[in-house]
């Protein structure tokens, strides 16, 4: 049984979309974690037909996923998806993905813009930003990607056990990311789409994830 | 005694006050008590009695005794700024358990 997980802050225009684009796909277990977004995201999400948990309080997209991670276990979910909610993912993709993790190939899956041309993504976040977080990504993790932070993972039962994000905020990718090589997990990446309808993560929400990773590990 | 001396003096008691007040408050530790209390009476000692820092910076080898209370006040700082830093993301840790256990309490 699979379970979509989209954290949302503040996506009442988009998040409608992306919940309808996955039942068009034929996944019937979507859940939004609404972090505390001051718009109609949590009523959006509900009128297309997902189930919605609210944060009270805004923890960040970290604290979003982990808190779909434990729904999905604590409701026996085997396989769960991390799917952002600004519509700039396409939900074909994730079939792939559960191919692999279906026949035994990866614990988790992570999606790669890196590893077709589909994906527009803004000059100066190509070549400057992602060379440079890739970089930082392993030197923390010490596993070589070719791509970093776009938000798309699918974790099996094994791996759903296994990892806990504790960072809030973005770091949490990278975070994931550790814990795949400390649990030692079988990974994979995949080729994923991502639109750009804004720039996204700049150069300061880098050194912000820097950051919250030093005083994660002096903790 | 020079005006800065008092002026100085007066604030190290005042800091010393509110030390004993947050402890009887139970907001400060025993510990907590006696390195704020002891930090503030060595802070007095050197206002009133400007060469006991020389002496400990002849020991260590910095040549004035302002230079050394510099120094230390420097490093005692970025070190509580970093202990703050690590303490508030323990909190926010805390806060986000609290609000996830509320959001799954709820959920439907």
């Amino acid at each position: 049984m699979n379970l979509i997980v989209i954290p949302a802050y503040n996506e009442e225009n988009k998040i409608g979309r992306v919940v309808r684009g996955l039942f068009e796909q034929g996944y019937k277990n979507i859940l939004v974690v609404d972090d505390s977004s001051t718009d109609n995201t949590c009523d959006m999400a509900r009128e297309a037909g997902a189930k919605v948990l609210s944060h009270k309080i805004n923890r960040g997209q970290g604290a979003s996923l982990e808190t779909g991670n434990i729904y999905a276990k604590q409701c026996g979910y085997d396989v769960v998806i991390h799917f952002d909610g600004d519509d700039q993912m396409n939900p074909t993709d994730i079939q792939l993905a559960l191919d692999k993790i279906n026949n035994n190939e990866a614990d988790v899956v992570l999606g790669s813009r890196f590893l077709d041309n589909r994906s527009t993504i803004p000059f100066f976040k190509k070549y400057f930003i992602l060379p440079i977080s890739r970089w930082i990504n392993f030197v923390f993790t010490g596993v070589k990607l070719t791509d970093v932070h776009n938000g798309f993972r699918v974790l099996n039962k094994k791996a759903l056990d296994k990892i806990k994000i504790t960072q809030d905020k973005m770091a949490h990718n990278t975070e994931i990311v550790k814990q795949i090589k400390q649990n030692d997990l079988k990974f994979i990446e995949i080729p994923v789409e991502v639109k750009y309808h804004e720039f996204g993560q700049g150069v300061l929400g880098g050194f912000k994830i820097i950051w919250d990773l030093i005083v994660q590990k002096s903790e | 005694m020079l005006l800065i001396q008092i002026l100085l003096i007066i604030f190290f008691l005042f800091a010393l006050w509110k030390v004993i007040l947050r402890y009887k408050a139970g907001d400060l530790t025993s510990g907590g008590l006696v390195f704020w209390f002891l930090f503030w009476v060595l802070a007095g000692v050197v206002v009133m009695i400007p060469n006991s820092s020389a002496y400990f910076a002849k020991i260590v080898g910095i040549g004035r005794g302002a230079d050394l209370v510099v120094y230390l006040s420097l490093v005692v700082l970025f070190f509580m700024v970093f202990k703050l830093n690590v303490k508030m993301e323990k909190i926010n840790k805390d806060i986000t358990k609290i609000v996830r256990t509320e959001a799954l309490n709820k959920k439907e």
